[in-house]
């Protein structure tokens, strides 16, 4: 090894959808120091958990091993941490001592600075917003080496360009962030059936099921009466004293059963997909009366089968995810479920959740309306005619696509969806001129030209 | 009170891994290194990820007069120490064999340095008639390789120096084990062309800190590099010497 050059390792790589695949070179800093740009162009990958091409670049700099914990103020729930942390290794320390992440995506296996990269939002967006909002402050080192601090409140601009900025404004170094209290590490869940898609809208909006928590699973095979039928999943964090003596006692965690290959193209038709779907409906619609889930079923349960993506076989699939302004959200979602059901492409996951209302992040993907995510696998390339086709229905109705998901979006698409994008270039450009800090998505989508 | 550990060169991955095996059975820390802000993080990681305490100061291996006050300190510190993990290690590179300039560091840090700070953790633990060493020591100290046969050199005489302080201590009741790992994942080994069964730092870390419970004096990690060295070991030089190793 020389000590003059930072060893690279050049592998292919992919973003959890397994699609796109490129040959990038890496680099793997162990220390806080060495967590800086190396090259004329990087993007910084913390789990890779992104579908798409956010984590995919040139030159890659992963930050899996800058993952420490530096201060967790149990009095306050105050944590500060190095952005390569995982939110399963914070869960795993701060749950036992009786605080909760206070915004959590689909998976505990992605890394903190990915969150705030990002700005993921969770089954609670309606009432506590985006991952950013609960960030108190942010250490980002700058394209010229420089380390800043930015926060809602200091250097304001620079931290809403961050979160949600795809790592495009520099290295997320480190991480402050608000948890919230809970006295046990259970969610009290209670499932609510709906025959169809207006039905599904009618229980989200129903006041009487509002919860900390709620999501919808579709049928997304079910059509004609049924499109849209659903189980609205809805739960909150349940106090220790309401739990049954069985589950006061600290929860041994399931060891994560993996999949130990890829799925062969003939075992995800629509046939075994729409028998799976129209079993998971009867039997989770049933469960009407309230139930205590560990947080980790809840929140993470696709995390219980490692490698869950080979489930798509090699090719891989893409997530699409989407969020429609209320007043088109109906009319859109019944649009994108029957192009979904019309193309028979299965998805095994077709999710719909409420969300609150936009944050100042710049590129932030959340506004005030409903989302859909769809587990679309890549057969073949007429995938990717559909996926334009969905694109023009989220567009016709105002709506975005999410960058953390997307592998297809267009630069003309892009700018319709994302209006902030020409204030983010101009900061962008402004600590960044020489486009230091690019991605295959930021080239995609010429994220960093006017 | 907690049983403490000393970990030398706690900055590296293998060191760092180790440190948290440790911990999460229930020992304090004392890391010691060069980099007094990655102490700190790693220090600050641990005691909240495992709730004991870790403390840190700054060890300069090459600064060998340096080495008896920092010991004194370190236990001050703590109050005792009940066990040392030596992790120094310095690859250095390709150089090092050609130009002594460089081959000289290697040697300093791998194996000089390592017997002084050594000499004083021995007496202390021997006075104590109870405790623990664990030198890491490496594969590539069991045969001397063109690739890189002076940091094997120093991890060989290390694994000497080790062999005779076992042999020293243990009438005072103090274990003393030789760790030698194979390929580890880490700073000194990636990108590196042509490796192979690479173990993660976590894994070696776990089998350190395991090996205490355990019998064994020198271990391998993964177990099955005493059989690659076994192999490696038993080619006739006459042979060998014609090897690209």
């Amino acid at each position: 090894m020389s000590t003059s050059s930072i060893p690279t390792l050049s592998r292919p790589l992919s973003g959890w959808g397994r699609y796109p695949v490129e040959l990038c070179e890496q680099v793997r800093p162990e220390r806080y120091q060495d967590l800086r740009p190396v090259a004329e162009q990087q993007i910084a990958r913390g789990q890779g958990r992104s579908y798409g091409d956010a984590a995919l670049g040139k030159r890659v700099i992963l930050t899996e091993r800058v993952n420490r914990l530096l201060a967790f103020d149990t009095a306050t729930g105050i944590l500060r941490a190095e952005a390569g942390v995982t939110l399963a290794e914070i869960l795993a320390v701060i749950v036992p001592q009786g605080w909760f992440l206070p915004v959590t995506p689909g998976t505990q296996f992605v890394s903190l600075g990915g969150c705030v990269a990002a700005d993921v939002h969770g089954k609670n967006h309606h009432h506590d917003g985006a991952f950013s909002q609960h960030v108190i402050a942010i250490e980002l080192i700058l394209a010229d080496g420089s380390r800043v601090t930015c926060s809602a409140t200091q250097n304001a601009a620079l931290f809403w360009a961050t979160v949600g900025g795809m790592g495009l404004t520099g290295v997320i170094g480190e991480v402050s962030l608000q948890l919230i209290p809970v006295s046990s590490p259970y969610v009290q869940v209670r499932h609510h059936a709906a025959a169809n898609l207006a039905e599904t809208f009618a229980l989200f909006a129903a006041p009487a099921l509002d919860d900390k928590y709620s999501v919808a699973w579709i049928d997304c095979l079910a059509s004609g009466n049924d499109l849209g039928r659903s189980v609205l999943m809805c739960g909150h964090h349940a106090a220790q004293d309401d739990l049954p003596v069985a589950l006061r006692q600290p929860a041994k965690l399931k060891k994560a059963r993996a999949m130990p290959f890829d799925l062969p193209a003939l075992a995800l038709n629509p046939l075994s997909v729409k028998l799976f779907n129209a079993v998971y409906y009867r039997q989770q619609g049933h469960k009407t009366e309230p139930f205590f889930a560990h947080y980790s079923e809840y929140f993470y349960p696709l995390d219980s089968i490692a490698h869950w993506n080979r489930l798509y076989g090699k090719r891989g699939f893409v997530q699409y995810q989407c969020v429609i302004p209320d007043s088109g959200a109906f009319a859109a979602v019944t649009a994108l479920l029957q192009a979904l059901s019309q193309s028979r492409r299965p998805s095994f996951l077709a999710v719909l959740k409420r969300l609150g209302a936009q944050n100042q992040g710049l590129l932030s993907f959340a506004m005030a309306g409903y989302t859909l995510a769809l587990d679309i696998p890549l057969r073949d390339d007429g995938v990717f005619a559909l996926l334009r086709s969905l694109d023009e229905i989220v567009l016709q109705h105002g709506g975005r696509v999410y960058l953390a998901k997307d592998a297809v979006l267009t630069p003309q698409k892009f700018r319709i969806m994302y209006p902030r994008h020409a204030e983010w270039l101009a900061l962008k450009q402004e600590i960044d001129p020489l486009q230091r800090f690019q991605s295959s998505l930021s080239s995609r989508l010429e994220l960093t030209h006017g | 009170m907690a049983k403490t550990v000393l970990i030398l060169g706690a900055t590296s991955a293998i060191a760092r891994a180790t440190a948290a095996a440790f911990a999460a059975q229930g020992f304090d820390l004392y890391l010691a290194g060069r980099n007094a802000d990655e102490l700190g993080r790693i220090a600050a990681d641990l005691a909240i990820r495992y709730q004991i305490k870790a403390a840190s100061g700054v060890f300069r291996a090459e600064d060998l007069a340096s080495h008896a006050q920092f010991f004194t300190q370190a236990i001050a510190e703590m109050g005792e120490m009940h066990g040392v993990v030596l992790a120094l290690g310095h690859l250095g590179d390709q150089q090092a064999a050609r130009d002594f300039s460089v081959g000289a560091e290697v040697i300093l840090v791998n194996f000089t340095a390592a017997a002084s700070i050594l000499s004083h953790c021995a007496s202390y633990l021997e006075a104590r008639k109870q405790g623990f060493i664990i030198g890491i020591s490496s594969v590539a100290g069991d045969r001397g390789r063109q690739s890189n046969y002076t940091y094997g050199a120093a991890k060989g005489a290390l694994s000497l120096y080790l062999q005779g302080l076992r042999n020293r201590l243990f009438a005072s009741g103090v274990r003393v084990i030789t760790v030698k790992p194979g390929f580890v994942d880490t700073a000194m080994t990636y990108g590196m062309p042509g490796l192979f069964l690479v173990a993660s730092p976590q894994y070696i870390g776990e089998r350190i800190a395991q090996a205490l419970g355990k019998s064994a004096d020198v271990i391998y990690l993964p177990w099955f590099w005493r059989y690659i060295m076994l192999i490696i070991k038993s080619i006739p030089e006459l042979v060998f010497k014609r090897l690209k190793l």
